[in-house]
């Protein structure tokens, strides 16, 4: 057996976790809003949190890559800060994969904190607690559920990405080629072999992954009284 | 004393509130209504989980809410006893306790008395979830003590309580204001509780304020019984307990004399009892031969026709307000009139239930 390429998979692992600390940081506030407000544009905020669901990733990775790219609002900007390009460099993934992940994480902070309901939050404030305190002691806590299945699937939908990750980044090692980049590379110059190892460790990564959070969900006795 | 000023309106889509008064707030205050009449939402007005109030809310000369000015509830210095305890399911019961006491700007309530007053210390390492109703509710009572609050709202703590966590209940919310210096306004739609616990009341009908004043003066009034609630109209006697014979108590107004079942208050405590306008017969002369037992000397006040054709007579013991209600015909044929002495002849089991409701 070839060994284990290491590079993809550690580059993989490395985007997966700064997406889901990006993210986590974004979406939080986002996930509150959305689940206690009472304005009309929280329904076309819903809609365009979710459309990277049903948006096939060319599409988003088109777009990303002419408004990150060295011509585009964005990548030229970024050029003159830091001249470098964002496109086809690890940033640039990190970007194109939390704007893909997005949902991943804001639906399950959204549900969490609507199942948390203001109810605590009251108890919270009348208790001396300013709004930033009893989200810390109070909503966090009660919401951890939501956050270990946002983080989770945050992450392995991190690992799985390929079209976004191919149109933004391309496939240059160390730098862009991720695990699933490098399948489909060993695929089309037909070395099985390495495919398979790769394919089968993201099979069984994932399927453990999403047996943790149900059972997870099933398990966890902290939200209700 | 604590003077709490009003004027408040609060509008939704089917209720307006609008509230205008002072209230002197000492011991107990009630606020008292049918459901629907806003009662929780002026507590939460007061409390400042209303941002959508409009008006002004002033406590002691200091301003919470006013055109100008929005003090959150954080800052109010307010504790609030929810319908439901609202319990933090996450933290146990010692960590709920400290979770109001580590947060309050002064500590005028000691973290030890409180858990001694709600017995609460075999409980402190057990979580919300494992704790029966009546429990949690003495956990959510403590907690709010424990921010030290100026003003303590409770929210109808024992509504959703059989009658026996009620009866355990009570008396450490009887005892709060004394016990630790705080006033109390406490929602509630039960006549009783208002009668056994508050000196004062507010009562609110259809988002306004009908009448506020000591609950003696609002329950005996005959034109707010369809609040006080017709056929349990009655009134408020306040008692002397004088002494007890084999769990029955003797209650003193004056030189009347009651004997009532009971055995929770010390000889010589006031003990308010509510009797019901419909439990009160009356008679010209002395009865013999009766199974009633109590048997007052009264002064009729006043006599009135009440909107079901009955006649409701207001009497006097010993400077103390009694009610009474009686057919037309029985008020006729007695030839009853305003400034006649007659006796009062009232069912003990009527005073039990009042008691301990």
């Amino acid at each position: 057996m070839t060994e284990l390429e290491l590079g993809p998979v550690w580059l993989s692992l490395q985007l997966a976790t700064v997406t889901v600390i990006v993210l986590l940081a974004l979406a939080t506030p986002l996930a509150w809003w959305l689940a206690f407000t009472r304005s009309r544009t929280r329904t076309v905020v819903e809609a365009i949190v979710a459309l990277p669901l049903v948006l096939p990733p060319t599409v988003l990775g088109f777009y990303l890559l002419v408004l990150l790219g060295p011509a585009g609002a964005i990548g030229r900007f970024w050029v003159q800060m830091t001249d470098s390009t964002l496109t086809f460099s690890f940033i640039g993934l990190v970007v194109a994969s939390v704007i893909y992940s997005f949902p991943f994480t804001v639906q399950p902070l959204q549900a969490a904190f609507e199942g948390v309901g203001k109810a605590p939050l009251e108890a919270a404030a009348t208790l001396g607690a300013n709004p930033f305190d009893a989200f810390l002691r109070v909503a966090s806590p009660l919401a951890l559920r939501g956050y270990v299945s946002a983080i989770v699937l945050t992450f392995a939908h991190t690992l799985g990405e390929f079209g976004v990750v191919l149109m933004v980044g391309g496939n240059i090692p160390d730098r862009t080629k991720v695990i699933s980049i490098a399948i489909y590379e060993h695929v089309e110059t037909l070395r099985y072999t390495q495919a398979h190892v790769l394919a089968a460790c993201l099979l069984a990564f994932s399927f453990i992954v999403l047996l943790s959070v149900y059972m997870l969900n099933r398990r966890m006795p902290l939200v209700r009284t | 004393m604590s003077t709490l000023a009003l004027q408040v309106t609060l509008r939704r889509a089917d209720f307006t509130l609008e509230v205008q008064g002072e209230l002197a707030l000492e011991g107990i205050t009630a606020l008292f209504g049918p459901s629907g009449s806003g009662k929780t939402t002026l507590l939460r007005v007061i409390a400042g989980l209303e941002s959508s109030a409009r008006g002004s809310v002033t406590f002691d000369g200091n301003a919470w809410q006013s055109a100008q000015r929005w003090v959150p509830a954080e800052r109010r210095g307010v504790g609030y006893v929810f319908q439901d305890g609202r319990l933090f399911p996450h933290l146990t019961v010692e960590k709920n306790l400290e979770f109001a006491a580590q947060r309050a700007t002064r500590s005028t309530i000691d973290f030890g008395a409180a858990v001694a007053a709600f017995d609460l210390t075999a409980l402190l390492q057990r979580r919300p979830g494992s704790l029966s109703g009546g429990e949690q509710q003495r956990v959510a009572i403590a907690r709010a003590l424990l921010t030290s609050p100026q003003l303590l709202l409770m929210d109808e703590p024992l509504s959703s309580l059989d009658i026996g966590r009620k009866r355990e209940i009570l008396p450490l919310i009887e005892q709060l204001p004394r016990q630790f210096g705080v006033p109390v306004l406490y929602v509630t739609h039960n006549v009783d509780e208002v009668a056994r616990l508050a000196s004062h009341v507010l009562l609110l009908a259809g988002g306004r304020v009908a009448a506020y004043g000591s609950v003696a003066d609002v329950f005996e009034r005959i034109d707010l019984e369809p609040y006080t609630g017709g056929l349990e109209a009655g009134t408020v006697l306040c008692t002397r307990v004088a002494d007890y014979l084999d769990g029955v108590a003797t209650l003193v107004v004056g030189k009347e004399r009651l004997r009532v079942p009971m055995g929770d208050a010390p000889v010589g405590t006031v003990r308010p009892i509510r009797i019901h306008a419909r439990d009160v017969a009356i008679a010209t002369e002395r009865p013999r031969n009766l199974s009633i037992r109590n048997v007052l000397t009264a002064k009729i006040l006043r006599i009135e026709t009440s909107a079901t054709g009955n006649v409701e007579l207001l009497l006097d013991v010993e400077g103390e307000h009694l009610r009474s209600r009686i057919t037309r015909d029985a008020c006729d044929e007695l030839e009853l009139k305003v400034g006649q002495y007659v006796f009062a002849l009232i069912k003990s089991v009527a005073l039990e239930s009042t008691l301990l409701g």
